[in-house]
């Protein structure tokens, strides 16, 4: 651990490959611990912001799988808070973003992040389908998928009684161009799941 | 005049009473809402967790079909959607290889020069120079106003108000008589996208809120986005249950003041469709003794 700054695009570290693909130079942080004193979910992370970046500094192979394996990245609301106090101006959410993405990519997600990553697809397979985000029908997806049945159905009743909840999706009209950004980003990635 | 539109997906929904009241609001000021042709939701939270290139391309199909429209100026009164469509601008604008990415993966022409405003910037250029003459009850009560952290951050892309203390919706509560109050809990984060994936997060982060809220005296919190919006409102029980305490104060869209303020009746406004009843108590003449916030030392000077 020399502390070295300089930092090169053909680094094969993660930390490199986040230069490379996101701008973001994890080396310019000098762990003043802003981020995580701010972070509102830094209590439910194994590694809080600063410590993410230390790993990913560290260019140990071990700890970037570490990380690529943590509930931390996933449990990140990307508020923004941690950017808006850096010192440094390291775009935190971003590395999170793609440490998310990669993590994902790899299939090694953490398990304990089951349940929020669930969400996220039911949430998108619903844009995917009807082009719009459609409250119901995005809950009791995400119910099916996350076996969480009983939660949140005290709500129903109340969002329906208040107007707030469609018994139908409102699709949008071309729907065969959400289906196909979807068929190039996503999908294309994830070989089409 | 007119003004283009993008609802998102949220005001067709759980959050249908803020399209109801931005609708009000802009109709007592002339100005005719166009919406893009069309359009489709953000991505949200879920895109950008999942995967990068789909996060930006929804966004930009939006501000294509916009731009196709010929709609010049776009309202996004959901902070969320104000937010995704501002940094996929931003982003597309600052790294021309991936605007040709994005571009081919829509098969639309996209240029990337749409105006985006948010609410609070809607309110300050076309409602806040015409007001006068218009408020005919003044909205005479102690307000929270609550940003959250999609209006404001990352500031270097929206340059929108101050990222720690912004100012522009007291401003607006101002204006229209009421008293913001100073609390400390302006942009702090409500929870989001965890509201149904991790609930008892949401709780404690929203719980914070609305206790900072409280214990400044405050009669109203006044919300512009309807993620904080739900999170403050619909998940009251969950964080009233977190804070063990009976915390009732209603929360209400910006907007909403507005209205109120210019005398619409609350089911005009959408205000029966909120879980904490909107029961708004005048502000008291006397300032009243507030219970001094967590950790902050009250001064004898206050009292007097």
């Amino acid at each position: 651990m020399s502390g070295t700054t300089h930092q090169t695009t053909e680094d094969n570290s993660l930390s490199g490959e986040l230069l490379m693909h996101t701008h973001v130079e994890s080396m310019r942080c000098y762990q003043c611990g802003k981020c995580s004193a701010g972070c509102p979910m830094a209590l439910d992370m194994e590694y809080p912001p600063s410590v993410v970046m230390r790993m990913l500094q560290t260019g140990d192979p071990e700890l970037e799988d570490k990380l690529l394996r943590s509930y931390a990245i996933w449990v990140c609301v990307t508020c923004e808070t941690c950017f808006a106090r850096c010192p440094m101006e390291i775009d935190i959410p971003k590395v999170m973003d793609y440490l998310r993405e990669k993590s994902l990519k790899m299939g090694i997600s953490s398990p304990k992040a089951k349940h929020i990553i669930a969400f996220h697809r039911a949430f998108l397979d619903m844009i995917d389908k009807t082009g719009r985000m459609y409250e119901l029908g995005l809950t009791v997806d995400y119910k099916m998928r996350s076996m969480t049945l009983g939660q949140d159905v005290g709500l129903a009743p109340g969002m329906m009684s208040r107007g707030k909840l469609g018994l139908f999706p409102e699709m949008i009209r071309d729907k065969k161009h959400i289906a196909g950004i979807f068929s190039k980003t996503i999908k294309r990635k994830e070989g089409g799941q | 005049m007119k003004l283009g539109f993008y609802p998102g997906c949220s005001m067709k929904g759980g959050s249908r009473e803020y399209k109801e009241s931005v609708a009000a609001v802009c109709k007592a000021f002339d100005i005719e809402l166009v919406e893009v042709p069309d359009w489709n939701c953000c991505g949200a939270t879920a895109a950008h967790n999942l995967n990068k290139e789909l996060a930006l391309s929804l966004p930009a199909r939006i501000l294509a079909q916009a731009e196709k429209a010929g709609l010049s100026e776009i309202l996004i009164p959901c902070a969320a959607c104000y937010n995704r469509l501002s940094v996929t601008q931003h982003e597309l604008n600052e790294n021309d290889k991936l605007k040709e990415r994005v571009k081919s993966i829509l098969g639309m022409d996209y240029q990337g020069t749409s105006s985006i405003i948010n609410i609070i910037q809607m309110i300050d250029k076309y409602v806040l120079p015409n007001l006068d003459g218009k408020v005919v009850k003044s909205f005479n009560h102690l307000a929270a106003c609550y940003y959250g952290c999609l209006l404001v951050r990352p500031h270097g892309i929206l340059k929108f108000d101050r990222p720690e203390d912004p100012v522009t919706m007291d401003n607006v509560i101002r204006k229209i008589g009421g008293s913001p109050v100073e609390w400390a809990y302006k942009v702090e984060c409500c929870g989001a996208g965890l509201s149904v994936s991790k609930t008892e997060a949401v709780a404690r982060l929203s719980g914070k809120i609305v206790e900072d809220a409280a214990d400044r005296g405050s009669q109203v919190i006044v919300v512009a986005c309807p993620m904080c919006h739900l999170n403050l409102d619909m998940r009251r029980p969950e964080s009233n249950k977190y804070l063990k305490r009976n915390i009732d104060i209603p929360v209400i869209y910006i907007t909403q003041a507005i209205g109120i303020a210019l005398g619409m009746s609350g089911k005009e406004l959408g205000l029966q469709r909120h879980f904490v009843p909107v029961i708004l108590k005048e502000k008291p003449e006397e300032p009243a003794p507030v219970k001094p916030a967590k950790k902050v030392v009250q001064t004898q000077e206050m009292e007097a």
